[in-house]
Parts: structure tokens; sequence; C-alpha cells
């Protein structure tokens, strides 16, 4: 537990201590921003964060990879690796640790687009409840893609390889409803139950549906197992 | 302190190390020596247990490094080849982590850190980015962060590569005096370097022990001859022959001198020869003038040739 903590301290740190972090967020933002000014500017547009939160996790699926790309990569890459792996560390605190720093990070992230519901409170009368719920799935939506970000990012040495990976898994996770549009029976059932589009389309509805926590959640844990095997096996190659 | 039990390493095919064994006491600075790709930093990164081997063990300080991983690593510095150093942080923030993920207290880390950080020279760089630091000090900052914990074994991979010779000398210093408290592997392809430094040396080539032993028994054994170097001032004509008729001398070798009024020769005799009082007694019965007379040992430049193109040859 120790470790870990020094672990997540030290690349917070490094978070917050680098410009690639701003930069990325302040990208996330800008996009983010015009999208909710297009929303909110529409003729009769409601007070809510759902069509934000739309884009949000569209773009998520750039912006995780992004925050995560480095974490595994670097230390690779740098050498850095061998010395976390033949100090006295488990893997699985290396994973953990580094993963938990891209959560704070995520939800600072997030944190900063509060100001968007504060606009809506302050400008019109907003649903409270779904508001509530949208965020919570978002951030649920935002751990699970961060340890696909992880997974991604322990598999290469290169930073871009690790980006290109994750996003490509997450475009799946993200748009497989549209292939269970096309099929039928038990594998339109099947697939759809992976997509995320659709978990989250709930959430925004201000439903807070107990499978959709568990599926997250799922998703999450699992990611994380894989790399930190990923991490097991990079000592046997 | 170490065992290395018959440890082989294959990647893919091709043949790493093979039934490597070898033990190093408390206390002694072992080096590691070989040509490029000998398997010196695969044998180090084994030790350390960065890589497991395909096959044998390794036991530090009583713990197997792969049923006892954990515990194993604790006893263990280690400064890889590419020194591994994050960046962006400072140099005291850098070994704070690094004493923390080996599990010291923070009021042990505190006082330790500054300890280390007079060792290794690093005073004046205290709240430097390590990015901006030369080679030299990053090297610095790698061994600092390897004898910070102050682990029973120091594995260090290339120590001394790519710095300035004030600063090799210094850093050989370091490590010699690193030496004395803990057990130390060192590899090098800098040959003086490791008889300098080292106890005992290890020859390494092509993944296998070629040769082990002290670093002067290594050339008397092998040659299986000793030399000695004489300066003398006087007439060459004069002097050839008085010399050629030593006994016991096998060969004389002229060796030029430019500029100079003196004349250098390399003696050779057999093992167990003294010559040295002989020479001197019959250089002032000529009344020659002495200006040097030294045994030369067999460089660890000519041992290496000699084992490395034997083993190819009788391959």
């Amino acid at each position: 537990m120790y470790n870990l903590i020094a672990i997540t301290t030290r690349e917070i740190k490094a978070y917050f201590t680098t410009p690639s972090a701003y930069i990325v967020a302040a990208m996330f933002l800008v996009l983010n921003g015009v999208f909710f000014v297009f929303d909110i500017t529409q003729p009769f547009a409601e007070a809510s964060v759902r069509g934000v939160a739309d884009w949000s996790s569209f773009f998520l699926i750039f912006l995780a990879p992004l925050i995560t790309m480095k974490l595994l990569s670097e230390e690779q890459k740098l050498g850095t690796m061998e010395l976390l792996l033949t100090s006295p560390v488990k893997e699985w605190e290396i994973v953990v640790g580094k993963y938990l720093a891209s959560l704070v990070m995520l939800l600072s992230i997030q944190f900063a687009t509060l100001y968007y519901v504060l606009m809506m409170y302050v400008f019109g009368e907003p649903d409270t409840g779904p508001v509530l719920s949208t965020y919570l799935g978002l951030i649920l939506h935002g751990a699970a893609a961060l340890s696909i970000g992880v997974l991604g990012s322990s598999l290469s040495s290169n930073q871009i390889v690790a980006a290109v990976v994750s996003t490509s898994i997450l475009v799946i996770f993200s748009f497989i409803d549209k292939v269970a549009a096309i099929v039928d029976g038990a594998p339109a059932i099947f697939l759809s139950s992976l997509s995320m589009n659709n978990r989250l389309a709930d959430f925004s509805r201000g439903i807070i549906d107990t499978s959709h926590i568990v599926f997250f959640i799922s998703i999450t844990a699992i990611f994380l197992f894989l790399t930190i095997r990923s991490l097991e096996t990079r000592r046997w190659r | 302190m170490i065992e290395v039990k018959n440890i082989s390493k294959y990647y893919g095919e091709f043949p790493a190390v093979t039934g490597l064994s070898f033990n190093v006491p408390k206390g002694e600075i072992l080096g590691f020596l070989g040509p490029n790709g000998a398997g010196k930093s695969t044998t180090m990164k084994i030790i350390t247990g960065f890589m497991p081997p395909t096959s044998g063990t390794v036991v530090i300080a009583g713990c197997d490094i792969l049923e006892n991983s954990l515990e194993a690593r604790k006893h263990i510095g280690y400064l890889p080849e590419t020194v591994p150093l994050y960046q962006d942080m400072e140099v005291s923030e850098y070994l704070s982590f690094m004493g923390r993920i080996r599990g010291m207290k923070k009021n042990a880390i505190n006082s330790r850190k500054f300890d280390v950080i007079e060792l290794c020279n690093l005073q004046d760089y205290y709240n430097t980015i390590i990015g901006k630091l030369s080679k030299g000090y990053k090297q610095r900052i790698g061994i600092a962060q390897a004898i910070l914990h102050e682990p029973d074994v120091l594995i260090l991979d290339e120590p001394t590569i790519g710095i300035d010779p004030i600063q090799v000398v210094e850093t050989r210093q370091l490590i010699k005096s690193l030496g004395e408290e803990h057990t130390l592997i060192l590899s090098s392809h800098i040959l003086p370097e490791v008889s300098m430094i080292c106890d005992r040396v290890i020859i390494i080539n092509e993944g296998q022990i070629a040769a082990i032993d002290e670093p002067e028994n290594l050339g008397n054994n092998l040659s299986g001859v000793q030399r000695v170097e004489i300066e003398v001032k006087g007439v060459n004509k004069d002097i050839l022959p008085v010399l050629e008729s030593i006994d016991g001398v096998q060969n004389i070798e002229r060796i030029p001198v430019t500029g100079g009024a003196y004349h250098r020769y390399h003696i050779t005799v057999g093992i167990g020869t003294e010559i040295r009082s002989k020479l001197a007694s019959i250089v002032l019965d000529n009344n020659w003038e002495l200006l040097k007379l030294q045994s030369l040992g067999m460089s660890l430049e000519e041992i290496f040739l000699k084992i490395t193109i034997e083993e190819k040859q009788t391959n």
C-alpha cells in the first residue's frame, strides 16, 4: 500500500508539473465548450447536460488514451521500468498506482466542466437528478476508458502506438451497438450489452441501473487485471 | 552473499548466457569483463530479478530471486546500463521516491538522502531538474539511488561509461569505497578499470565464463611466462649480449625509445625465475646507468584478447 501511494503521488505530481497534461486538458475543454455553446444556443434548447455529455463521452475516446499513454510506455522507454521491477514493489501496485493517478487527472478535467452546469443553474432551471446521474455515468465511463488506456500503455514503449491501440479498443466498445443494430438474435443482445454508449444514454436520462454500474466497474477491473498480466509477461519476453 | 547457480538464458533460439555459475562472498568486488554482447547485462538483469533465467537460479542473501523475489530484491541496489531517471523530477524528489518504493520510512529517507548526496558529490544540484544535468551527474544520481537504501548487494552495469576522465577517476574511487561495505558486482569493458577496482574478475565470452581469477593472477597463469622491463643508459651493442647471456632468459625485445639516450628492453623469463636483482648487479658491474627496472604483468587487454581469441580457435 505504501508503495502504491508513492507511485500515485509521483505520477500525479508529474501530471501537474509537465505541460502535456495541460495541453490535453485544454484541448478537451475547448472542444467540450464549443459543443456546449452549440447545444445551448439552439432554438428551444433545454437546460440539461445531456447534449454536452454525449460529446464529452465521445471525446473521452481520445482523451483517455492521451492521459494514460505515457504511464507505462515512458517507463519502458526511459528504463525506469527496470528500476520499478527490481525494487520490492508488486506489479499490481505499479499498475493500480498509476491508474489512480490518471483517474485523479481525469476527474480534475471533468471537474472543470461543472462550470457549464453552473451556467445552466444561473440562466435556467435544470433538473438536478439527471445532472447528477449523467456525471456518475461520465465518471464510470471515464474510469473504464482509463483502464483500457493503461493496458495500451503497457503494450508498447512507444506512446503513439499505446494511444492508437487503446483508442481502437475504446472505439469498438463505444460503437459496437451500431453493429448490434444490423444483426439479430442472441449476437445482437450480446453486442449491444457490450456497448458503452447504450449504457451511457440511460445515465443521461436519469436512470441509474445497477447493471450499468457493474458493467463499467467490471470493465475497469478486467483491463487492470490484463495490464498487470501484461507487465508480468514483460519479464518473460 | 550472491550465489549464481547454473543459469542459462535463451532469447528465442539464441543463447545469451549458458550454464553460468559463481559465488560472490560478502564484501567482495567482482568485475564482469567481456566484449559487447557477451552476456554481461543479461546476467546482471537475471541477478537483480528483472528477468527470469530460462534455467538455473540465483540466491541473494539467502533469498531465492524467483521464489522469494520481493525479499531478495530488498537486498539489491541496481544501476542498469541506461541510467533510469525521471527527467522531469528534481534530484531530491527522485531520491525520496526511490527510497519510498524501497520501503524506507520518511525519517530514514530524509537523513540518508543527505549522506548519499554528499557521498556522490551532488550537493550543488539538490534541487535541479534531472533532465538538465550532464551525463556524468546523471550517472552519479544513478549510483546514489542504488546505494540509498543501504543494500547488501550492489549491481552496477557499466557505471563509468560516458563520463569525462576526471569524473571517471572520482567515480572509481567512489565505487572502490562502496566495496568496503557492500558486496559489489560491476561490469565494464574498460580493462584497466576492472583491474584497478576489483578483487576478482570474471571474463565472459559468448555467454560462458572464459576465466575467473584475481586480476594479477590472470596474466601469469595464462601466459606461463613473466616479463621484466629495464631501461638503461649505455651503448646498445654492449648491453644486448650481456643481457642475453643471463641464465633463464627466454627472449629479449628491444623497445624503441624516441629522443632519449637510453635503451628499453623487455626480458621474458619463465615463471618463478627472479631476475631483477641479478639485472641490477649486472648494470652496476658494467657501469651503466639504471633508469627503470620493473616486472611487467600481462596487461588485461592482452589476457582478454588471448582468452577470447583462443576460444574462437578451439571452437
